[in-house]
């Protein structure tokens, strides 16, 4: 065993290397970073170490209005999206005639450009000085006051987020639920029919535990994916997320580094790791949910 | 309760547009009696999986009625038809444990029906009691060996008395040594239950060792219905003649002359049928003797030492196969192991059959 050790290591090697490179020591250079007051990257020095990064990042109104931010978008957009992935499935699942037309319908956002989709969204939400968009239209159309969903109020541009992500990462998953569904073998379903199984509790008792695994993938996934949103907001409220008032943490994060009040890596490091801690204990308990719930 | 099936037949229409429907089961009339385990053997593809999902409701029939007892079932919902259904992979929920597998077809009673939990959770014990595996209620399926499955699987066919269980390739997924141990305890189940079973196979010896009568098909057609041995002794066509009995029958061209049956140049038997050019004669393995001046000359290639039997393989100018197989006490054997071997045939152990459509022609030696 010990000796063919090595040829093992020279296999993982192009591998290790890039990550160490690429991953591994950015990651704590981040964490180092985070811990060096006022450090400066054009001089490479700073004065102290200490927690003062973290305090002033936890005090920053532009972080605590991105950490609101991103959770509101992950607490309504990973159930809601996850749910209605669910439910599409289950109608795909159940059609024969058509069943490849729409689910290649309900792909193409995977395909889509970003930005692109970020247009269309322009289109049925933004007022111009031509058009209140197309939403607008619909809701003068029912006798409603027509909402400026892109400056406007904070509602109606969290809607118009959480509307946006929504529909930008339920292709990936209907493409999941999909597959997993028809992987459940039939027999379980004509077992059921034998014993009479009335279709509800053919869903809750026998599919939605058979798939239970692929649910879970997608709830941890799409957590993840939902706290680092940062580009589908550019895409719709343009690069000032902090004067929307719409910034998310990686937002933040880019800001303090890049943006016109950037410059401040060490503050971008704090932050990052702030987001890094909360992604963790999230994941960490939906895995010991889902380790509970899915074992079999 | 006994099951007649009439006129019974399902059609499925065909994939491509040209092709015509493809008749997976063609006008099957018989009447099962009560209480009997009835084997349902066949080739894949005969149609015998059709006609169990037929029974059990999962298909509805083109034409053609099935009677549980005096009750049409023919358009009932197969959840009305009070039948319990083995699958041949078992599809126990991976996810519940045994009680809750046993459990789940009680649960979507409803009404009147539903019987109470202490009730539910006695006949779920019951049912375990009677396949045996009533100290393993709380493991899952994936835990438990093949055997152990199928056994769960009958329990949860079971739970609900049935008024007829039903079982597709019940032993397909066992090794063959389970295979056996099992084949006895679906015997016995059924004995102890008395409730009309009927099972599907490919394996003959799996039907022929363990049903009451045994039903063989082919392309959707049933070819005979008999008991076992029956079937194997009396079979009706050259299909029901190969498909029965390991090793197979083997088959010679032959034909018969003022009275004689001749395989090739050999004068075998003495028959009293009327002269046939030519004819397919089948000799069950079992059915050559060895005999120093026999009328069947057969050059000899093998020995095959089977303990209690010895298998002698030899050939013969007109046999249908390659070589021929024939089954002889080991005290018996010759000594030989190359040359020419001669035979005597067993009348009742030899039959002919019509070379063009396979019919069994009747015949008695003399």
């Amino acid at each position: 065993m010990q000796k063919k050790n090595w040829k093992a290591w020279l296999y993982l090697l192009p591998a290790i290397a890039f990550l160490s490179v690429f991953m591994v020591y950015p990651l704590i250079d981040v964490f180092v970073y985070s811990f060096e007051e006022g450090y400066n990257s054009a001089s490479q020095t700073f004065w102290g170490t200490g927690l003062y990064n973290y305090s002033y990042v936890l005090h920053d109104p532009y972080f605590l209005q991105a950490v609101k931010n991103t959770f509101i978008l992950v607490i309504i957009t990973v159930p809601v999206s996850t749910g209605l992935a669910l439910l599409i499935s289950l109608g795909l699942n159940s059609i024969r005639r058509l069943r490849d037309f729409f689910q290649t319908v309900f792909f193409l956002p995977y395909v889509t450009n970003t930005l692109a989709v970020g247009m269309v969204f322009m289109i049925l939400f933004k007022k111009t000085p031509y058009s209140d968009g197309l939403i607008n239209l619909l809701i003068q159309f029912f006798g409603g006051q027509s909402v400026d969903f892109i400056d406007g109020p904070y509602w109606a541009k969290i809607l118009v987020m959480c509307i946006y992500t929504v529909w930008v990462v339920m292709p990936f998953k209907i493409l999941i639920l999909t597959s997993a569904l028809a992987s459940v073998p039939q027999d379980y379903y004509n077992a059921a029919r034998v014993d009479g199984t009335p279709p509800l509790r053919i869903f809750t008792r026998i599919t939605l535990p058979m798939i239970a695994p692929m649910v879970f993938y997608l709830v941890i996934t799409g957590f993840i994916g939902a706290f680092k949103a940062y580009s589908d907001e550019v895409a719709i409220f343009g690069t000032n997320l902090n004067a929307a008032g719409m910034n998310t943490i990686v937002g933040y994060v880019y800001d303090m580094l890049y943006g016109d009040s950037g410059g401040y890596p060490s503050y971008a490091s704090a932050a990052a790791l702030i987001l890094f801690a909360i992604v963790l204990t999230i994941t960490v308990i939906n895995l010991m949910i889902g380790r509970k719930s899915t074992q079999f | 309760m006994k099951v007649v099936l009439d006129h019974l037949t399902k059609r499925f229409p065909s994939r491509s547009k040209k092709g015509g429907d493809v008749i997976a089961v063609n006008d099957f009339t018989f009447e099962i009696p009560d209480g009997q385990l009835i084997g349902l053997l066949g080739p894949s593809g005969c149609g015998k999986s059709t006609t169990l999902n037929l029974i059990c409701g999962l298909e509805t029939p083109t034409e053609g009625r099935i009677f549980f007892g005096e009750d049409d079932v023919t358009h009932l919902p197969p959840e009305n038809r009070g039948v319990g259904l083995v699958f041949q992979n078992y599809a126990l929920y991976p996810h519940m444990t045994v009680l809750q597998n046993i459990l789940f077809p009680l649960q979507n009673l409803k009404g009147e029906a539903r019987p109470s939990k202490e009730d539910m959770r006695r006949r779920a014990e019951e049912a375990a009691r009677l396949v045996q595996i009533d100290m393993l209620l709380d493991r899952r399926p994936a835990e438990l060996s093949g055997g152990q499955q199928q056994r769960v699987a009958i329990a949860r066919a079971l739970v609900k008395t049935p008024r007829v269980l039903l079982l597709d390739e019940p032993l397909s997924n066992l090794d063959a040594r389970l295979r056996l141990q099992t084949r006895e305890e679906i015997r016995r189940i059924q004995r102890e239950t008395g409730v009309t079973t009927i099972f599907v196979t490919h394996d003959q010896e799996e039907a022929m060792s363990i049903s009451d009568l045994i039903i063989v098909m082919k392309d959707g057609f049933v070819h005979q219905i008999g008991k076992p041995q029956t079937v194997y002794d009396e079979p009706c066509n050259l299909f029901v003649a190969t498909f029965l009995g390991t090793p197979q029958i083997n088959l010679f061209e032959g034909r018969v002359e003022n009275g004689k049956l001749y395989i090739g140049q050999d004068a075998v038997l003495k028959v009293d049928c009327a002269d046939r050019e030519k004819l397919t004669v089948g000799v069950r393995p079992e059915g050559f003797v060895l005999q120093e001046d026999g009328p069947l000359c057969c050059a000899l290639q093998a020995v095959e030492v089977m303990g209690r039997d010895h298998s002698v393989v030899s050939t013969h100018p007109a046999a249908v196969s390659t070589t021929i197989r024939s089954i002889i006490p080991s005290e018996e054997t010759p000594q030989v192991k190359s040359g020419s071997v001669r035979f005597r045939l067993k009348p009742f152990k030899t039959y002919l059959f019509d070379a063009g459509t396979g019919e069994r022609i009747p015949f008695s030696a003399v």
